[in-house]
C-alpha cells in the first residue's frame, strides 16, 4: 500500500519576520524584508529562544533552524509533542554551506593568534549536520537523521529525501527543511566575485533590469507525517507533499542548462511522482533568483514542462521578497506555497515592473492574486535549483 | 606574562569562565557537582583553554576526565602549577 505524506507543522525566521505567518502574510501584502542589499533576519534575537550555552553551542544557521522546528513541532504536537516512537522520528535538515560565520571566525584566530586559539567548538559549530543534529537532541528524535548539502537546492532535497524516508516506511515522521546564515565577509565577496549578487541591492526576479540575487538567511522547517497516522491521530492536516523530482545539468558548476531540460525534467518527475499532469497544477513557486540566466532558463524549464497551461498558471517568487535564502530557500519556499494554497492567494513578485521578450508567463505583478479552480485542493510545484546543476522539485498540495 | 597561580586567582578565573560558557553565576560554589551544573567534555575543553590562557597551565583530557565538582577542578590547576 502507497504511503502518503502529509504536513502537520510549519515554522519559519525569515527577514520578514520570526515565525510561518508573518512570512506568508507579508509577502502575500507585497512587502519586501530586503535592506541595504541583504535579507537579514533582524528581529530574530536567539537568546529569546535558546540559552546562553544552546547559543554558544550553536552557529547563526542552526540557531535558526532550532527555532523554526520548534514552532513547526508545538505546531503539529502542541505540548505533548508527536506520539511516535522516537526512533520512528527522524530529522533532515538542509544547507548550503554550514557554519560559515564559524568558520571565518575560527580561521581568523588560527591566523592571528595560533592554533592554540581555535576553540574546541570550531567543528561541531560548522559542520553541515549541525542543525538536523542540534534539533533531534531538543527534541529527542531517534530516527534517520542528517544534514544535506546541494547549495542552494538543499532545503527541496531535504524535504524530498524526508518524504522518500515516510514512504519507504523508514519513519512515521521526519522534522525536514533548511537553514543558512551566510551572510559573512567572505561569502559576500565571493558571490560578488562571480557576479552572481546584484551590484543594486535589489531582488526583482523575471524582470528585465534584475542584475543578480540578494543574499538572505532564515530557516525553515516543516513536520511531515505519513499521511494515515496523521489522520489517525486527529491532528490538522495543512497540505501534502505529493511528488518529488530530482536531477542534474552535469553541465556547468555555476551556470544553469540555458534549454533547462534537466531542470524541466525534475519538474515533470514531481507531478508523475504525485500521480498527476501538468494541467493539474494551479501555482507555481519559482526558484526565480533574479539572476539574469537562472530566470530565463527557469523560463523555459517552465514551458517545457507544463506545455501550453505554462502561460495560464501564475508563477511568482518568494525571492522577491526575503533574497535568496541560498540550502534554506527550497523549505522555506515550501512553507510559502503551502500557505498560499491554503489562502488560494498567489502572491505577487514583489517588484516585477519590466517584462524581457521571451519572459512572458504571468509572474504576479503587482499585488497577489485568486488561485482560481473550483473548492478542491490546489496543487503547486516548488522549484529549487542549486550551484553544481543541481535540481530539486517538489509537488504540494492544500 | 601568565598571572600568578593562587587559589584565589583560579577560583575567579574558573567562576568567570564557566559563567561565559553559559552557567549561572548564583549556582557557582566549590561543593557544586559538574553533572547538577550540566558542564560537559566540551565545557571542560573551553575551560582548559581559558586556564591556559590565563596561567600557563595545560590541562589534557585526561587530566579533568575524573573531576565531579567545580571545587575540584580549580585545586587541580593549583596542583598541576606547583
Amino acid at each position: 500500500m502507497t504511503r502518503r505524506v502529509v504536513i502537520t507543522g510549519v515554522g519559519a525566521v525569515t527577514p520578514l519576520g520570526v515565525g510561518a505567518q508573518p512570512l506568508i502574510e507579508r509577502w502575500a501584502a507585497g512587502e519586501c524584508g530586503i535592506e541595504d542589499g541583504f535579507g537579514r533576519c533582524r528581529e530574530f534575537e536567539p537568546l529569546d529562544f535558546l540559552s546562553k550555552k544552546e547559543a554558544r553551542r550553536a552557529d547563526r544557521f542552526t540557531q535558526l533552524a532550532i527555532v523554526a522546528a520548534a514552532e513547526a513541532l508545538a505546531q503539529a504536537g502542541g505540548e505533548d509533542g508527536l506520539p511516535y516512537e522516537a526512533h520512528r522520528v527522524g530529522c533532515v535538515i538542509g544547507t548550503g554551506i554550514g557554519g560559515l560565520p564559524s568558520l571565518e571566525e575560527q580561521t581568523r584566530k588560527l591566523i592571528e593568534s595560533g592554533e592554540k586559539a581555535v576553540s574546541p567548538l570550531a567543528v561541531p559549530l560548522m559542520m553541515g549536520n549541525a542543525a538536523a543534529a542540534a534539533v533531534a537532541m531538543r527534541h529527542d528524535l531517534h530516527g534517520h537523521t542528517y544534514g544535506v548539502v546541494s547549495a542552494c537546492a538543499a532545503g527541496a532535497h531535504a524535504l524530498g529525501d524526508a518524504s522518500r524516508i515516510i514512504r519507504a516506511g523508514d519513519a512515521d515522521a521526519v522534522v525536514s527543511g533548511g537553514a543558512e546564515a551566510a551572510i559573512t565577509g567572505v561569502a559576500t565577496a565571493a558571490f560578488g566575485a562571480m557576479e552572481a549578487t546584484s551590484p543594486t541591492g535589489i531582488s526583482r526576479p523575471f524582470d528585465a533590469r534584475r542584475d543578480g540575487f540578494v543574499m538572505g538567511e532564515g530557516a525553515g522547517v516543516l513536520v511531515l507525517e505519513e499521511k494515515e497516522a496523521a489522520e489517525a491521530r486527529g491532528a490538522e492536516i495543512l497540505g501534502e507533499l505529493l511528488g518529488y523530482g530530482a536531477t542534474c545539468d552535469g553541465f556547468h558548476l555555476t551556470a544553469p542548462q540555458p534549454e533547462g531540460t534537466e531542470a524541466a525534467r525534475a519538474i515533470g518527475l514531481a507531478i508523475s511522482d504525485a500521480g498527476l499532469a501538468a494541467t493539474d497544477v494551479d501555482y507555481v513557486n519559482a526558484h526565480g533568483t533574479s539572476t539574469p540566466l537562472n530566470d530565463r532558463s527557469e523560463t523555459v524549464a517552465l514551458k517545457a514542462a507544463l506545455g501550453e497551461c505554462a502561460g495560464d498558471i501564475p508563477v511568482s517568487s518568494t525571492k522577491s521578497a526575503i533574497g535568496h535564502l541560498l540550502g534554506a530557500a527550497g523549505a522555506v519556499e515550501a512553507i510559502a506555497t503551502v500557505e498560499a494554497l491554503r489562502r488560494r492567494t498567489a502572491p505577487p513578485t514583489v517588484g516585477w515592473e519590466e517584462a524581457e521578450e521571451g519572459l512572458d508567463l504571468d509572474y504576479v505583478p503587482g499585488s497577489a492574486k485568486p488561485i482560481e479552480n473550483g473548492d478542491g485542493p490546489l496543487v503547486a510545484i516548488s522549484n529549487s535549483f542549486g550551484f553544481g546543476g543541481h535540481n530539486a522539485v517538489l509537488c504540494l498540495a492544500a | 606574562m601568565a598571572t600568578q597561580v593562587s587559589t584565589e586567582n583560579v577560583e575567579k578565573t574558573i567562576y568567570d569562565g564557566l559563567v561565559e560558557l553559559g552557567t549561572e553565576r548564583d549556582e557557582l560554589s566549590r561543593e557544586a557537582s559538574l553533572e547538577d551544573l550540566d558542564i560537559d567534555s566540551l565545557d571542560l575543553v573551553e575551560l582548559a583553554q581559558i586556564v591556559e590562557d590565563e596561567f600557563g597551565v595545560e590541562l589534557r583530557g585526561d587530566d579533568v576526565k575524573d573531576v565531579k565538582t567545580v571545587g575540584e577542578v580549580i585545586d587541580l590547576v593549583v596542583s598541576k602549577a606547583a
